[in-house]
Parts: C-alpha cells; sequence; structure tokens
C-alpha cells in the first residue's frame, strides 16, 4: 500500500481535530480550504499508484474516480464557504463558536466520505456512512431555526432508519459469505468476497441487496424513500447543500453499486437491475412533477438532485458497457453541475435576503455575473448542448432506446417533464424586472464558473485517457 | 434430547422479541423506558450466553457494551431528559393498541417467512435468531411509525439497533470490530438525540412530532 491513500484520509481528519481548536473564524475558513487542497493532491496522485488491497483499504479504477471527484469538489466548495461564511457571521446568522464546529465537521464529513469510498470492508463502509449521516445531521441543524430543527430531525430518523436496514443487509452478507471463507475479518471484505463470489448462497444475497438497496438508497435519495432529501437540503448552510447533492448522494449510490457488482459475479442470484430501474424511474418521474409547485429556490434544486439520482440509478440499473459509461459520466456531471448551481444559489440568496423564487426574479439585470452563470447552470443540468449532462443523457437515451424502447420512452418523457420545470423558473429567476433586495455579492464567483468551464469542456471534449478510465470501469461494473 | 445451550439462546432471543411488543403498546414514557431496559438486559444476556455457548470471549464486550450503554447509561439520560424538560408523561399512538399488534403479529409472520426459506444451509440457531432480530427490526419501524412523540421515536430507534446486534451476535464470528463500531455509533446517535431532544423542546415548547410537521419551510 503507497502511503498516499492513508495519506488521503489522514488529511481531513487531522485537519478535522486542528478546527476545533482555532478560535478565529476567518483563519479556520482558509485553512479548510488549505486542508482540502492538501487532500486532493494527494487524491490526484492515487491515479498513477497501484496499490494492493489491505484488510481495511482498497483502490480500483472505480473508487480513484469519485475519491478524486470527492476531493475536488470539497476544495472548490471550501473556497466557496470561505467567501459565503463571512456574510452569514454578518447578518448575525451564525457565531464564531457555530462556525468553529462547522469548520471541523466539514473535514470530518470530508473524512467519513473518503473513507466509505476506499473502504475494504462491509463494516467500515457501513460505519463511514453511518458517519457522514450523523456530521451532516449537526450541520443541516447549524442555524438552530425551527424549520432547520425539524429537517434534520427527520434526516436523521430516515437515514437512521435506513443505514440500520443497510446493517442488516450487511449482517446477512456476512451469513452468506461466512460458511465460504469461514470467520472472521475475511468474510466482510470487498476483494474476498469478489473473488469468491460464485460459491456464496444466492437466496441469501438476494434478501441481502433487498435491504441494502433500500437502506443505502434511502441515502441516494430515491423515491420512495427521498422525503429527507428537500429539507436537508433547504434548511442547511448552502455549501454543506452542495457536498450534500455533490457528493454524499454519489458515496452512496457507489455502496449501492459496489453490492450490485458481487450480486452480478455471483451469477446465480437475481438480476439486481430492474428494481434499481424501478426505483430510478419512480424518482425521476416524482421529482419531475414536485419541480413544477416548489416556491424555495433551494428545495427546487433538491427536486433536481432527486432527479437526476434517479437517471443515474436507471443508468446502472440497465447495465452494459455504454449505459454503466453514461452513468459514470453523468454522476460526475452531475456533482460538478449541481455543486456550481447551490453556489450560485448561495449568492444569490444572499444578495436577495430570501429563499423564496418569487423574491430572486431577474437576477441577470441585477447582478449579471452571478445571473448569467446560475442561467449556464440551469442549462446544463436540464440537459441542453453543449454541456456534459448533455452528452451522458443523450449517450443513455440511444442506448435504452437500442434495447429497451418503451423503457427510453419513459425515461425521455420524465426528463423532459423535468426540463419544462427547469427551464420556467430559471426563466423567472434570470429575467424580468428585479424583485426584493438587492445587496452587493461579496466573495468570489471563481468555483461557480470552475465548474461550468470543466462541465462545459466533458460536453465539448473528453480526453482519450479519460474515456478509456471510464471505460474500464464501466466494464468493471458489468 | 434437550439441548441447553439452543433453548437458552432461543429464550433469550424470543425474549427480546416479547419486550419488543411490549414496547408497542406502553402510554407512559417512564413504563415504555422499563421495557425497554428490560429489553437491553436480554439482549445482554442473549449475546453473553452465544459467548459462553459459541466459546467466543469477544461477544462478552459486547454483552458489556450492551448492558452499561443500553441497559443503564440511555435509560437513565433519558428519565432525567423527561424530568428536565417536563414532558407530558402519558403519549397517545397514533394508531390504536389493536391496530398496532395486530401489524406487529404480521411483522414477525412476514419476517419468518422471509428469513426462514433462503437460509436452509445455515444452522438452525442462526436462522431463528436472524428471524428474531429482523421481527424486532421491523417492530421498532412500526412503533416509530405508530409513535409520534420525539422520545418514543428515539426508543423505537434504540430498539432497531437492539434488532441489529442481536442478529450481528447470532451469526458465528463477527468481527468484534463491527460491534464496537455499532455501540460507538449507538453512543454518538444518543447523544446527538439528546441534543436535539433539548432544542426542539427549545423551539417548539412540546416534543410531539405532529406539531413540529407543520413547519415546512413552504407553509406560507
Amino acid at each position: 500500500m503507497t502511503p498516499a491513500l492513508p495519506f488521503v484520509l489522514i488529511a481531513p481528519l487531522v485537519a478535522a481535530l486542528l478546527l476545533v481548536l482555532v478560535p478565529n473564524w476567518r483563519v479556520a475558513s482558509w485553512l479548510n480550504v488549505g486542508a482540502c487542497a492538501v487532500t486532493l493532491a494527494a487524491a490526484l496522485t492515487l491515479f498513477t499508484a497501484k496499490p494492493a488491497a489491505t484488510a481495511m483499504l482498497v483502490l480500483d479504477a472505480f473508487n480513484v474516480t469519485l475519491i478524486a471527484l470527492t476531493a475536488f469538489v470539497g476544495l472548490t466548495t471550501s473556497v466557496f464557504s470561505a467567501s459565503y461564511i463571512g456574510h452569514e457571521v454578518a447578518s448575525g446568522k451564525l457565531n464564531p463558536l457555530r462556525l468553529r464546529f462547522y469548520h471541523a465537521m466539514y473535514q470530518a464529513f470530508l473524512f467519513t466520505m473518503l473513507l466509505a469510498l476506499s473502504a475494504n470492508n462491509l463494516g467500515v463502509l457501513w460505519v463511514a456512512v453511518e458517519g457522514a449521516t450523523l456530521t451532516t445531521v449537526l450541520m443541516v441543524s447549524l442555524y438552530r431555526t425551527a424549520a432547520s430543527i425539524e429537517a434534520a430531525w427527520k434526516y436523521f430518523i430516515l437515514c437512521g432508519v435506513g443505514i440500520a436496514l443497510a446493517l442488516f443487509g450487511t449482517i446477512l452478507i456476512y451469513l452468506a459469505a461466512q460458511p465460504v471463507m469461514g470467520p472472521g475479518l475475511a468474510a466482510m471484505t470487498w476483494t474476498r468476497l469478489l473473488a469468491d463470489s460464485a460459491k456464496i448462497e444466492p437466496n441469501i444475497l438476494n434478501l441481502a441487496f433487498v435491504f441494502l438497496l433500500i437502506g443505502y438508497g434511502t441515502k441516494v435519495g430515491l423515491a420512495p424513500l427521498h422525503a429527507w432529501l428537500p429539507d436537508a437540503h433547504a434548511e442547511g448552510p448552502t455549501p454543506i447543500s452542495a457536498v450534500l447533492s455533490g457528493l454524499l448522494l454519489n458515496v452512496a449510490l457507489y455502496a449501492v453499486l459496489r453490492f450490485k457488482m458481487l450480486l452480478a459475479a455471483n451469477g446465480a442470484t437475481m438480476a439486481p437491475g430492474p428494481l434499481m430501474m424501478v426505483m430510478g424511474l419512480s424518482s425521476l418521474f416524482l421529482a419531475g412533477l414536485m419541480l413544477y409547485r416548489r416556491r424555495d429556490i433551494k428545495r427546487f434544486f433538491a427536486y433536481s438532485s432527486i432527479e437526476h439520482m434517479g437517471i443515474i440509478a436507471f443508468a446502472f440499473g440497465i447495465g452494459g458497457p455504454l449505459a454503466n459509461f453514461a452513468g459514470l459520466l453523468h454522476m460526475a456531471m452531475h456533482s460538478l453541475t449541481k455543486s456550481a448551481i447551490f453556489y450560485a444559489v448561495g449568492h444569490a440568496v444572499q444578495a436577495k435576503g430570501t429563499q423564496k423564487i418569487d423574491g430572486i426574479r431577474g437576477l441577470t439585470v441585477s447582478h449579471p455575473a452571478l445571473g448569467w452563470g446560475l442561467l449556464a447552470g440551469v442549462l446544463a443540468i436540464a440537459g441542453l448542448p453543449p454541456f456534459g449532462v448533455f452528452m451522458s443523457e443523450f449517450l443513455l437515451i440511444t442506448n435504452t432506446f437500442a434495447r429497451q424502447p418503451l423503457l427510453a420512452l419513459l425515461l425521455v418523457l420524465g426528463i423532459l417533464l423535468a426540463f419544462g420545470a427547469l427551464v420556467l423558473r430559471v426563466q423567472q429567476i434570470c429575467f424580468g424586472a428585479p424583485t426584493g433586495e438587492s445587496h452587493p455579492i461579496h466573495g468570489t464567483l471563481a468555483p461557480l464558473y470552475a465548474h461550468l468551464a470543466l462541465v462545459l469542456l466533458a460536453g465539448l471534449w473528453l480526453p482519450g485517457p479519460l474515456v478509456a478510465w471510464f471505460q474500464t470501469v464501466a466494464a468493471m461494473l458489468g | 434430547m434437550i439441548d441447553i445451550g439452543y433453548d437458552a439462546a432461543h429464550l433469550l432471543g424470543a425474549l427480546v422479541l416479547l419486550t419488543s411488543f411490549a414496547l408497542l403498546y406502553q402510554r407512559r414514557l417512564f413504563s415504555l423506558l422499563n421495557v425497554f431496559t428490560v429489553q437491553a438486559l436480554a439482549l445482554s444476556g442473549a449475546a453473553a450466553w452465544q459467548g459462553y455457548a459459541h466459546d467466543e470471549p469477544h461477544l462478552y464486550i459486547t454483552a458489556i457494551l450492551t448492558l452499561a450503554l443500553k441497559a443503564i447509561a440511555i435509560p437513565v439520560a433519558l428519565h432525567r431528559i423527561i424530568q428536565r424538560l417536563h414532558i407530558e408523561r402519558t403519549v397517545e399512538p397514533a394508531l390504536g393498541i389493536g391496530l398496532t399488534m395486530v401489524a406487529g403479529v404480521s411483522l414477525v409472520t412476514l419476517s419468518i417467512l422471509l428469513v426462514l426459506p433462503v437460509t436452509e444451509n445455515a444452522t438452525a440457531l442462526t436462522r431463528e435468531d436472524l428471524a428474531l432480530s429482523l421481527s424486532v427490526v421491523l417492530l421498532g419501524l412500526l412503533m416509530m411509525i405508530s409513535r409520534r412523540n420525539a422520545v418514543s421515536q428515539v426508543v423505537g430507534f434504540m430498539s432497531i439497533e437492539n434488532g441489529l446486534i442481536l442478529a450481528a451476535v447470532g451469526v458465528a464470528g463477527m468481527p468484534l470490530v463491527v460491534e464496537m463500531s455499532i455501540a460507538f455509533s449507538v453512543m454518538v446517535a444518543f447523544i446527538i438525540f439528546g441534543i436535539f431532544l433539548f432544542q426542539i423542546r427549545e423551539r417548539f415548547e412540546t416534543l410531539d412530532m405532529r406539531k413540529i410537521e407543520s413547519f415546512r419551510g413552504e407553509s406560507d
């Protein structure tokens, strides 16, 4: 094992402990950025390293991609957060003590996500996802308003139950593997399980997968287990909404996909795909319909996240090299685009002093740089060319038409449904006469435009090595 | 032939399930906590017995952790929270007791029908422990749905965790790391629950979640 992988985990953990001790929030916010930069640098070296798996940690083409993505979005969000929280302190919503807590929790959250992604042990994976739940629950309730406490409580209860069901699934997997591999850690280790998957009793795997899909699926925000997601996104600080949407949902989906690989390697189990396709399509339709009735801007984009997680779950559910490729690309594009949108929304909410869409009209007139950025982001997430999201959706739709025309029809219908709502709302937000208050924007729009540039670049030209890399991962996923 | 090891484990597992049913119909918060304590004691006994019967000393640690955390620390802390916050001591379940019981029995039937056919190759004890623990998990879920009081929801959540530990204990050779970390996360979860109870009380003047759920951020 090269030291880089443990280092990726140690850096945020040390930073979390260190940030508890820093009383000055300005210093803390830049230390936060620095720690994220170190983590990203370490994560990027993982692409060239080929370490062997240990009992606790594993590294393959699949999780390296997500680790790098997590570290990158973690860094840009910390930059956004540094410019965002100044305004929150000035407006008296947060005090220095809570910010100290916030920064420590931000790093702890990154640590748990990176641990979940690199865990080679089912138990460690579970603990890491549980840890990510607990840290984000605390951050969602950061403002201590009635609505934020209710949102955090709902999040905690729903995801707590979800995570409990996932643990039951994990125990079932162990039960199935233990006769083959003997008692002890081996029967909970990914690489060992995957290698000996064919010998495992398929019936128990089936039952376990249902529990794991429901359990981790709650955290992915798949319908009908999505109820916590809009509340948690709307009531917490906006940087947290950005990492929740952009990163945490991916991590939970990653866990589901790992178990799907296990079932695929067994061969004698039920096909896990159809379950994921049904959940994916129902999320897509539910979110598409709900989008029309949202009046809160953060809630609106939270539903859009449900929609996209639905599309991704559908892509991996239908499977095959092309659909998996589209799913992976969509995962990355959605992370980048949605977090960019939340950066823009964060600034817009501060500039206008409200989260209600009615109060945020005419943004391109009152704040041109922000307004056009938000417009570009929303058009990208709606799936318009030339952005990267268009690429992945186009790939998925053509591939589905070739294999399951009827399902493709449903998929297109769902995407169009959401598209209509997005275009309708973004028109109101970005154009027309400005409404409400209008404060100047503090802080930088650099993270927003950096993400948009990447998404645009991916839509125009994907570098050859990246395509090859994604193809390897798509083949792994079966 | 009488197999004491099997019978005792069975008895303790069944006791955990029985207390899950008892949790469903408690109207007073203090008696709810008492029943929960009994459940934790039974669970701790089940873990210790499995450790003894299968000669797996690490299960004693699980048993001690369960005893210390779930049978002593958490009930005592919840008692004090209820007293400090002057919470109303009786709560009306959202579903009628008869209906809840019928639902509970069907959930137990469901979990037996679900678990027993797929685990034909496992030992009889493991299979039954698993069916019992899934029942406890589902009953905990039912309790969280049928009770809208925040303290009852916490107890429901903790009884789900009890079911999970029963499952983990029943499967031979589950690594200790896992149980330790479960215990740890339960502890953290409980601390957060405590913080929340205080905050909810402070903000809403009630712990009745039905009243709290009108705050949707979109109500106006």
